[in-house]
């Protein structure tokens, strides 16, 4: 059976939809709200955001997280800040250019309408951070900061000092934890989702596992809504947190939920280059370090000399060689493979020659040692810590390294997925990026999504359900899902294998980033495509894990996380291998211009490619909901 | 480098612990302290014997989730660092190293080096936000906030919530965690509305879960992220006017 991929966006002009249609939504009053019962699973910015909200409207929400508490999501390591459109600058900005920029810089792979949202709800996003107490930045005169950040020729990113993520986080948790505290929202702590409850086409619960005690549990709702984050660690290297997994997403992608454009990954520039074999993961340094940073490689291939003693005349500032207007602000997919080019071609920098040289010195002697401080010291001493280097005395290395996800489940402008009564939030959904992500924009759509889309959406879903009971955890669709997670649980207890969890993660890993990476190839993505499932039957028959499953056991927890994972890089290599054109941070090298940037191939692909499962991972069925573009020119994306 | 761990072992809360000794040889100094147990567990579980469990997540000192106790100290020997910052240059080769779980009645351990850190929350929710429902909200620019209010507190909300400062406190306070969230909030213009409220319920439900504070200053030395000492002052301060504030605004209810 196909699925029926309608995006519903409203008719009308670009910049009337969204309010024309909040008008048009059915409502929920606020009397029978609370006869409906929510799920949300996640509690980062998108989560938290929402689960508070749809609590003080009145629903009965019930929030999932596998950490310790719901401040501890990802979200938490976000450094530079946050896009929105105020224009208190007087420099040019607007909702129509940050809509603009964002399109373009998700070179035109994104849905105008669905942008344009994101756009107009940024300014309500700083308003209500602000309300909160967020402790942005402030100039002398108490009124708020911005910085600029890459892809815009504006300063329309807000800031707290390198910890936006933090304190937006810490914002939207207290907003959360106020409704805990009134008894509208139950929070639910090391509780992990693994599995979703469908019952005749839609929706009605989630099954999961209490990682103390290991308790499998059966809940039921109105409605669920997944805010669980990306898949980055598909790379095992990656900037995202160890416990960053798929599960909730590629389970729900198994029951029906439509998996859209998955090869769309972002390898952010500013990574600290990894040391040795047995890294863990990879540290991100903030993008706004480009703001004052210039990036260079030696111009003698092999140049092994210290940094500072090689003089200007010898040094390529590449990004402002190759790029003038934009110079080190380009978007991130630009960065990121320039530095590549100039590290393959053995411009490498650092004891592996693995890195690039983001430089501080000039900054440092225009503004001052303490300008440099107050904007960005805690970055440097994060960058002294793991390196024992000091960037204000020789420059930082740095490195591209797997970051953001901008694929994720196909959602419709109300956020729900191709299972009716199942919402996707944040990076967990495909849905504003396109395919590159602007920086300071993951929190701008997590909070959009949270805050002020889903409190609306989901109420025009509910209304049709009112005076209907949530399915009861007692029906045997609950039933059957729970005794698949029983036996997915067991088998990997029982497997008595010889190699660990980490292991087979870290060779899906290298497989993934070296042909399904910053750089694609045909017959590179089809050796992906036979060694992945190769590797994943040696995962079946020979993992290893330690331990019972009713008990804390953090091998156990890994071992499901790991196994979807290499269902979900078989779909990532097809999704790359279709899409025949580069486009933001997917670069096929047998497409692209003399000059090596991405060719896009507008008439074939400007469409966004859904995955529709079938059972069998290295099969999925592709079905396309084509991009249209009534607002803006499709062009080639210049930063020159 | 090569290492002996002496790591604490506890199979629940109502199990008995002890300290379990392994030798972890060919150690690289780049490696971080967290990378370190990785590599051990992994030889653990090849060995067939059991992991030992650790919370950790971002590995970038900013989630909180991390944190233990490596030779009596909160976090280890580096200032101002999280666990998982802490690199294995900061050892010696032929070192023994103690690693214990945080030792607080208001961190119950769950396994090994995790513990329960739930009453945080518990805190957070009793008044450590600001009361405005979505949508609600003015515009930003709206409310000035003078710049050095902002830095200070932000200074303050910096925390990340690991719980270093009870675990250091020979008292197992959280005054420092605590202290941390009413002056984030009450230094600002936008929180003052709930002042008094917040700082009064906040510290009585920090008192049912963790001792008093005697001024030893062990939690400021074990702040991965350096807050301020200062903070518990003005915490306290709040307090003893808010204790007379609540009444005041009580009576004008009556």
């Amino acid at each position: 059976m196909t699925i029926n991929l309608d995006p519903r966006v409203p008719a009308g002009p670009l910049a009337d939809k969204w309010e024309n249609h909040k008008f048009s939504m059915r409502l929920v009053n606020p009397a029978n709200k609370r006869k409906f019962k929510i799920i949300v699973v996640g509690t980062g910015l998108a989560g938290a955001s929402a689960a508070a909200s749809l609590g003080e409207l009145g629903y009965e929400v019930e929030v999932f997280t596998f950490h310790d508490s719901p401040r501890r999501a990802h979200s938490i390591a976000a450094q530079g800040g946050i896009n929105a459109a105020k224009n208190y600058h007087n420099d040019g900005d607007s909702v129509y250019r940050l809509f603009y920029d964002t399109i373009k810089g998700g070179d035109y792979r994104s849905r105008e309408a669905n942008v344009h949202r994101l756009a107009e709800l940024s300014l309500n996003i700083i308003d209500q951070a602000t309300a909160q107490g967020v402790p942005f930045a402030r100039e002398y005169g108490g009124l708020l900061d911005n910085r600029s950040f890459g892809g815009a020729q504006v300063s329309r990113t807000f800031y707290a000092r390198g910890q936006t993520g933090q304190q937006l986080l810490l914002g939207a948790y207290q907003a959360l934890m106020r409704q805990v505290d009134r008894g509208s929202v139950k929070l639910h702590t090391r509780t992990e989702m693994l599995d979703l409850v469908v019952k005749d086409g839609r929706a009605v619960g989630i099954v999961t596992r209490d990682l103390v005690n290991g308790a499998i549990s059966r809940h039921s709702g109105h409605a669920v809504v997944l805010a669980t984050g990306g898949y980055a660690n598909v790379f095992f290297l990656s900037t995202n947190a160890k416990a960053s997994n798929a599960t909730a997403i590629w389970r729900a992608h198994r029951r029906g939920a439509a998996f859209a454009n998955p090869a769309f990954t972002q390898i952010h520039p500013t990574c600290i280059p990894a040391s040795d074999e047995f890294q863990s993961k990879l540290t991100l340094m903030s993008e706004s370090l480009r703001n004052d940073g210039r990036i260079w490689v030696p111009k003698r291939a092999g140049d092994n000399r210290p940094p500072n003693d090689i003089p200007m005349a010898e040094r390529d500032y590449f990004l402002e060689r190759m790029y003038p207007a934009f110079g080190n602000l380009v978007p991130r997919d630009v960065a990121s493979r320039a530095a590549k080019r100039m590290v393959d071609a053995g411009h490498g920098v650092g004891p592996l020659q693995n890195g690039v040289y983001l430089d501080f010195a000039n900054a440092i002697d225009r503004l001052g040692r303490n300008t440099i401080a107050e904007r960005y010291d805690n970055l440097f001493q994060m960058y002294e810590r793991i390196t024992d280097e000091d960037p204000y005395q020789v420059p930082m290395r740095i490195y591209p390294a797997p970051h953001y996800t901008m694929g994720g489940l196909w959602v419709d402008y109300n956020l729900m997925t191709t299972i009716p009564g199942l919402y996707a939030l944040g990076e967990a959904n495909f849905s504003d990026h396109g395919a590159n992500r602007l920086g300071a924009s993951a929190l701008m759509q997590g909070l959009a999504d949270g805050y002020f889309v889903l409190p609306y959406t989901i109420g025009d879903y509910l209304a049709e359900y009112l005076n209907t009971d949530p399915v009861p955890t007692s029906h045997e669709a609950f039933g059957e899902v729970e005794a698949g997670v029983r036996e997915r649980v067991s088998g990997y207890l029982n497997t008595n294998g010889t190699r660990t969890v980490d292991w087979f993660h870290r060779e899906l890993g290298k497989i993934m980033l070296e042909h399904c990476g910053m750089a694609r190839t045909e017959s590179g993505l089809d050796k992906a495509l036979a060694e992945i499932p190769a590797l994943h039957e040696e995962f079946k028959a020979d993992v290893r894990v330690l331990g019972e499953s009713e008990s804390f056991n953090q091998s156990l927890e890994r071992a499901g996380r790991v196994d979807d994972f290499f269902e979900l890089a078989q779909v990532m290599c097809l999704d790359a291998k279709n899409r025949e054109e580069s486009c933001g941070g997917h670069f096929r090298e047998e497409y692209q211009t003399p000059e090596g940037e991405a060719l896009r191939r507008d008439n074939e692909f400007a469409y966004v490619a859904a995955w529709d499962w079938t059972g069998d991972p290295g099969s999925p069925e592709l079905i396309k909901e084509p991009l249209e573009f009534e607002n803006v020119k499709l062009s080639t994306r210049s930063y020159k | 480098m090569n290492i002996t761990l002496q790591v604490w072992k506890q199979e629940g809360p109502d199990r008995a612990g002890r300290f379990a000794t392994y030798q972890v040889d060919d150690i690289e100094p780049e490696m971080s302290f967290l990378e370190m147990l990785d590599i051990l567990n992994e030889r653990l579980v090849s060995q067939g014997d059991d992991p030992i469990s650790f919370d950790h997540d971002c590995r970038e000192g900013i989630c909180g989730t991390c944190g233990v106790m490596i030779d009596g100290q909160a976090h280890g020997p580096q200032l101002g660092t999280a666990t998982c910052q802490l690199h294995m240059r900061k050892f010696r080769d032929g070192d023994t190293i103690t690693v214990e779980p945080w030792r607080a009645a208001g961190f119950p351990i769950v396994r090994d080096l995790v513990v329960d850190r739930t009453s945080f929350d518990r805190i957070i929710e009793a008044g450590g936000y600001i009361t405005v429902d979505t949508g609600a909200a003015p515009d930003a620019n709206l409310i000035p906030v003078p710049k050095d209010v902002a830095e200070t507190a932000f200074d303050a909300a910096a925390c990340i919530g690991c719980g270093a400062c009870v675990a250091a406190c020979p008292n197992g306070a959280a005054n420092l965690f605590t202290a941390a969230k009413i002056n984030h909030l009450n230094l600002l213009p936008q929180g003052q509305a709930e002042r008094w409220a917040r700082t009064e319920a906040m510290v009585e439900v920090m008192e049912e879960y963790f001792g008093s504070c005697t001024n030893h200053g062990e939690c400021e030395k074990a702040c991965p992220k350096e807050i301020s000492i200062d903070f518990i002052a003005w915490m306290n301060r709040d307090y003893v006017k808010a204790k007379v504030k609540n009444r005041r605004l009580m009576g004008q209810k009556a």
